[in-house]
């Protein structure tokens, strides 16, 4: 029994699996009863993936099979559910269990592969999580087209994609109203202000003393709370969305920009001493570029309050139109799909906004040890 | 002692009176209007005294002064039977209740996964990415669609608000803990390694006790965000019971004095949970034998 020892144990539960499914065919039922969906080739192909390490290949040979297998025997089991949903038999989970251990068989490989080429670790380090969350698309669509689980409660994914592409006006002027709007103009002000309290506080000792348990007091508190007062107060357009993100934006910038101002080194401080700077001078010369870092931090982390802030106080009231204001009516109306669809764009937009401040991030504190390491 | 006066009740006294002084201020600017209003209508003609007590005493304010608000939080929180609907003290119970439940699951979550991402490459380089990503999200937009859809499904009350609370409150707990089990020195494991240590020894006596202050700190960012999350999750349940829903029916009631007491409720919990988070810390430490640093 050789070959046992040489199989991963995702290949040998899979072919467990593809003999379990065997054992229960037809894959899938119809509604009339007849069987339909032919399990032959996706168990070729899984089983062919799964005793692959017997042949030996290269790793990077066994690599692109089992990304071909699986991902075509993912295919070949969707489009055998398709339209029959609800009618999947034992064959067809264990069929797709088996798929997903070779799916993960397949990420163990690329993990442990550990290419000299720089530009090829980059591109493995992305396609590992890619690989992921593909899968749990996969998992997802399968799961819930199998069991028939209404699709008014948990859309599968393609419909989600189908709705997204079919409502783009909508979705995009909820963008418009709620991230360019409220959004933006919010997150500009509150972290601008957070800044300018923050270098009165650096300047005067008192205020730094004063401020300093209160801002990290607040930060603990639910402040996402005053958004029905600031709707109140500002009506229902955006303004009173922006005033909300500049409440919850303010005191992460200010205590991270106190915490970042400290951060210049006592030798750094004396030498500009010997030059004879100003404070000024050596505020704009030595100590915010030292708190980069620390400003960089508030920014990301003020860029997910951000969001959150905006969309919750729709739920209190908007006019006809933004990303809140949409998910909170089309849950009453039970249009769960394009509820999905608003949280895919606002993550997107989420992940956007991200993405971009660590870029910024890095090209400004090109200097600091955590980007120079790489 | 003085040291301690100068250096904190001082400054943080002065700022907080700043603080009182500018919403009295700002009370009396944004009722005047509504007030001058009344007057004309009513034809009274007021000294400015009298004009001043009235903006701060309207039963619907813009901005109610802070006395209002401390009356109404003190009145509703100390002189309500606990069964009453106005009490305080029960809608903060039913979101503290939620709060607790989905912060112990989040945390018992964050914690698992984290044990699993340190001893497992493949998910170490699949799954830490997403869980960086997720930060990213608006996740409490999925708060309404998540009662809903498990009102439909016939799971209604504590649970589908404990789960809003459980999906902020584990991404923290289990960043924190991957930090926390990865901050043995390398000359640590390898004491360890000559000491033919197991792997479950090098977990349970090496790993485990350098990750617990890594774990408080988290759990600190973990309670209050479940807060957060108790409490937009009772927004969509129509006001039924809770902090969220005390802000809720405020809202459609333009009942502000209520707003702004249901508001300090939520943060006299936050300052309780986060404070009893930190004090479980530092006991937990002094009892594993660490030393204040």
């Amino acid at each position: 029994m050789t070959f046992l020892r040489i199989l991963p144990w995702q290949a040998l539960l899979a072919l467990v699996l593809c003999a379990t499914a065997l054992l229960n065919l037809p894959l899938v039922v119809t509604d009339a009863g007849a069987a339909a969906g032919t399990a032959w080739p996706i168990m070729a192909l899984l089983a062919a993936a799964a005793l692959l390490p017997l042949l030996r290949l290269p790793r990077l040979f066994e690599a692109a099979f089992l990304f071909v297998a699986v991902h075509a025997a993912a295919w070949l089991l969707i489009a055998a559910i398709a339209g029959n949903e609800g009618g999947a038999t034992a064959s067809f989970f264990a069929l797709v269990a088996a798929s997903w251990l070779l799916a993960w068989r397949l990420v163990t490989v690329l993990s442990r592969m550990r290419p000299r080429a720089r530009g090829l670790d980059i591109l493995l380090r992305l396609l590992v999580p890619a690989l992921f969350g593909v899968w749990l698309l996969i998992l997802w669509e399968a799961i819930v087209r199998g069991a028939g689980i209404p699709f008014i409660l948990l859309p599968p994914p393609s419909l989600i994609g189908l709705r997204i592409a079919n409502s783009l006006p909508i979705l995009a002027a909820d963008v418009q109203q709620t991230i360019f709007k409220a959004v933006l103009v919010g997150y500009a002000l509150g972290c601008a202000a957070g800044f300018a309290v923050a270098i009165l506080a650096d300047r005067y000792m008192f205020l730094r003393r004063g401020l300093m348990p209160i801002g990290n007091m607040v930060s603990a508190l639910p402040i996402i709370g005053v958004a029905p007062i600031m709707v109140m107060w500002f009506g229902f357009d955006w303004p009173s969305k922006a005033a909300v993100v500049v409440i919850m934006t303010f005191f992460p910038m200010l205590v991270n920009t106190v915490a970042g101002l400290a951060a210049a080194g006592a030798m750094e401080r004396d030498l500009m001493r010997t030059y004879a700077a100003g404070y000024w001078q050596t505020l704009f010369k030595l100590r915010l570029p030292a708190a980069a870092p620390f400003i960089f931090n508030a920014l990301k982390i003020n860029s997910t309050l951000a969001l959150i802030g905006a969309i919750v106080a729709e739920f209190f009231g908007t006019p006809v139109v933004g990303m809140g204001f949409r998910i909170s009516t089309e849950v009453g109306r039970m249009n769960v799909d394009m509820v999905w669809a608003e949280i895919a764009v606002a993550a997107l937009a989420g992940s956007i906004f991200y993405g971009v401040l660590a870029l910024i991030e890095r090209a400004a504190t090109f200097w600091h040890p955590s980007v120079r390491g790489g | 002692m003085t040291d301690r006066l100068r250096d904190k009740i001082i400054p943080v006294t002065a700022i907080l009176a700043a603080i009182v002084v500018a919403w009295y201020a700002g009370s009396y600017a944004m009722n005047a209007p509504f007030q001058r209003d009344l007057d004309r209508r009513a034809g009274v003609t007021s000294t400015t005294w009298e004009f001043v007590a009235k903006t701060m005493s309207q039963p619907k304010p813009t901005l109610p002064a802070p006395h209002q608000v401390a009356v109404n939080f003190v009145e509703n929180t100390f002189f309500r039977k606990l069964s009453s609907n106005r009490s305080l003290v029960y809608h903060a119970a039913v979101t503290l209740s939620s709060t607790v439940l989905g912060f112990a699951f989040g945390t018992i979550l964050g914690i698992a996964i984290a044990v699993c991402i340190v001893h497992v490459v493949t998910l170490d380089r699949s799954l830490m990415p997403w869980i960086i990503t997720s930060q990213t999200i608006p996740i409490l937009a999925l708060a309404p669609m998540i009662i809903v859809v498990l009102a439909a499904v016939g799971i209604t009350g504590l649970i589908p608000k404990a789960l809003i609370s459980t999906y902020l409150s584990f991404f923290p707990v289990a960043v924190g803990m991957v930090k926390g089990l990865r901050s043995p020195e390398l000359t640590h494991l390898d004491l360890m390694h000559t000491y033919h240590a197991s792997p479950g020894q090098v977990f349970w006596k090496l790993r485990v006790p350098a990750s617990v202050p890594f774990l408080f700190a988290s759990m600190k960012v973990a309670v209050a965000a479940s807060l957060v999350g108790a409490i937009v999750g009772e927004l969509p349940t129509g006001a039924v019971a809770g902090i969220g829903s005390k802000l809720l029916s405020g809202s459609y009631y333009s009942q502000t004095i209520d707003m702004f007491a249901a508001l300090v409720a939520g943060s006299v919990v936050a300052v309780l949970l986060v404070s009893l988070v930190g004090l479980a810390g530092r006991i937990t430490e002094r009892v594993m034998g660490g030393r204040p640093a």
